[in-house]
């Protein structure tokens, strides 16, 4: 498994350590059901035999935090971008 | 037929020609009082213990594959009660003592061996957490002895006592842990369910549920509708497929871990040898292959099989334990999806869906639960009612903060 850093190139996914999905979002903890969501946030997971973004440091090269697109059924990965420069695009 | 002494012999003489198959191929019927989903050791056991210990027989085990083609028949054959917190131990300690007396129980040769499970530790705060661990399941009655390092020396003189980076300092010798051969239990379950009335349906997919107003009444598989009173999932690594057919989000990953068989070698391991600080633990088949594994690949995958990196990993943990091992030729490697939970324990319990029933949550370590673990869902399926020995494993603890961590790492499940 490579993993195509956009710093570094594409590496073995060795340098790499991995959080997991990168899609769960930190809830507004004054939110009205918070607790209810910060449950959802913190234990429930879609766990898809497919598509998966996830969360991985690069450890060994640029220790950059990276949203890895990877397929769990076939471990082929689709893509990787900053995850720093996605949160900055959204806002 | 029962199997004996008298029947190999008869057998025999009649040139092994006439011994009949261990179950029978059923074609599904229409309806069921329990359907199973899962033909591993969990499902297998459940549907036994539901005719042994409640006379329900009007049960099928809904299989996409061949009965034992998940886990069961995938692990490294460990058994053991060597867990710290009393939500869990108690029930492991139930499924060792079936374990004993599980071949006379089935009828069925599952070379159960209590040989010894070894849990090295390199420090002392691992000498302290391994005490209170060792005293924690000796209240509850389970074996444990503390050994220093010398005494690891006299019981494992192969290991490594040299080396730098984890200096073997003691262990916790749990004597009547050992191995299993897992094949055997999935056949020995199934043999005994399928002789008590229980149908067995191979290479039958469940593709999705019938449900209706918050019941379900049945399953839609590859060969097509079964209607059923209740339905039981346990099917591990595709815990989250299978309930997301249902509608459900759970709290579990799927993982991919490895193990590795060595070529047959002459008795040199007696015991299950396990080295949790370098990733690595073995243990020797009776065949002579040493079998051995490490930890998760550590990225979510719903492939059997993993990556050169782990394997690259524990064959290095290998060499710093048991330097010899580096003279014995690798036969095989494979893989499992396991469902990791988020704080490491299992799940046996209702579901938010009437007549809908969840076991899960096994990690690397439902083998040796998978006696205790049918018992247990088996009289949830029948009574409606947890099990006494799982009243800590309920899906709701999570929500409750009721958690059942044995390591203490929190809710990320590649580290449990
Ligand atoms: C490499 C490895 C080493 C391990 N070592 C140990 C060990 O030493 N000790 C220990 O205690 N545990 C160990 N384990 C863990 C243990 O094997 C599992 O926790 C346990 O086997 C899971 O329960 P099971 O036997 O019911 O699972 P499985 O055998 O996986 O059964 C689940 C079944 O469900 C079926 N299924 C899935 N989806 C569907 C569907 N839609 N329709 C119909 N059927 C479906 C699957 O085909 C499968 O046969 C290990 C696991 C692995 C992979
Ligand atoms: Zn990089």
């Amino acid at each position: 498994m490579r993993i195509p850093c956009p710093l570094c190139g594409e590496r073995d996914s060795k340098e790499f350590s991995i959080l997991g999905d990168a899609t769960v979002k930190r809830p507004d903890p004054d939110g009205p059901d918070a607790a209810g969501e910060f449950f959802d946030y913190v234990y429930l997971r879609d766990n898809p035999a497919g598509t998966h973004c996830e969360l991985w440091f690069h450890e060994a090269g640029c220790r950059q935090w990276l949203v890895v697109t990877r397929n769990t059924l076939t471990h082929e990965v689709a893509g990787a971008e900053l995850s720093a420069g996605r949160k900055a695009k959204k806002r | 037929m029962r199997y004996s002494a008298l029947s190999i012999v008869k057998n025999a003489l009649s040139g092994n020609r006439h011994w009949k198959p261990v179950w029978r191929e059923r074609e599904p019927k229409k309806a069921y009082d329990i359907v199973i989903i899962g033909g591993g050791g969990h499902g297998l056991a459940t549907a036994y213990y539901l005719a042994r210990n409640f006379n329900l027989t009007n049960v099928a085990v809904v299989e996409k594959g061949y009965l034992g083609s998940g886990n069961v028949g995938r692990n490294t054959t460990i058994i053991r009660a060597n867990y710290l917190l009393h939500g869990n131990n108690p029930f492991y300690a139930h499924s060792l003592k079936l374990w004993e007396g599980l071949e006379r129980d089935f009828n069925f040769n599952a070379m159960v061996s209590q040989r010894g499970v070894l849990n090295l530790v390199h420090s002392d705060a691992q000498y302290d957490a391994a005490a209170r661990r060792g005293n924690s399941m000796r209240l509850l009655g389970v074996d444990a002895e503390l050994l220093d390092r010398r005494g690891v020396q006299k019981y494992a003189p192969y290991l490594n006592f040299d080396q730098e980076r984890f200096p073997i300092q003691g262990g916790l010798l749990h004597r009547r842990g050992g191995n299993v051969r897992h094949d055997a239990v999935a056949w020995g379950y199934a043999r005994g369910a399928d002789a008590r009335g229980v149908d067995l349906l191979q290479n039958t997919e469940v593709t999705g549920f019938k449900i209706s107003r918050g019941r379900v009444t049945g399953v839609e598989t590859s060969r097509g509708l079964i209607r059923a009173k209740k339905v039981g999932m346990a099917v591990a690594g595709s815990t989250s497929r299978v309930a997301a057919m249902a509608g459900m989000r759970l709290p579990i990953e799927s993982h991919v871990l490895q193990a590795f068989v060595s070529e047959g070698l002459k008795p040199i391991v007696p015991g299950v040898v396990t080295f949790g600080a370098g990733h690595f633990y073995l243990s020797q088949s009776d065949k002579g292959g040493l079998v051995f594994g490490g930890d998760l690949d550590m990225y979510n995958s719903y492939a059997q099989r993993g990556n050169l990196p782990t394997v690259e990993h524990v064959i290095e943990a290998g060499m710093t334990l048991m330097p010899s091992i580096g003279r014995a030729r690798l036969l095989r490697s494979w893989g499992g999806v396991m469902d990791m939970s988020m704080d490491g324990s299992p799940i046996i319990d209702l579901t938010p869906v009437k007549g809908l029933y969840l076991n899960a949550g096994w990690c690397y370590g439902g083998f040796k639960a998978t006696p205790a673990s049918g018992w247990c869902f088996a009289h949830l399926l029948a009574t409606d009612e947890p099990h006494q020995l799982t009243r800590a494993m309920g899906l709701d603890r999570f929500e409750r903060g009721h958690l059942l961590d044995e390591t203490g790492r929190g809710a990320q499940p590649n580290l449990h």
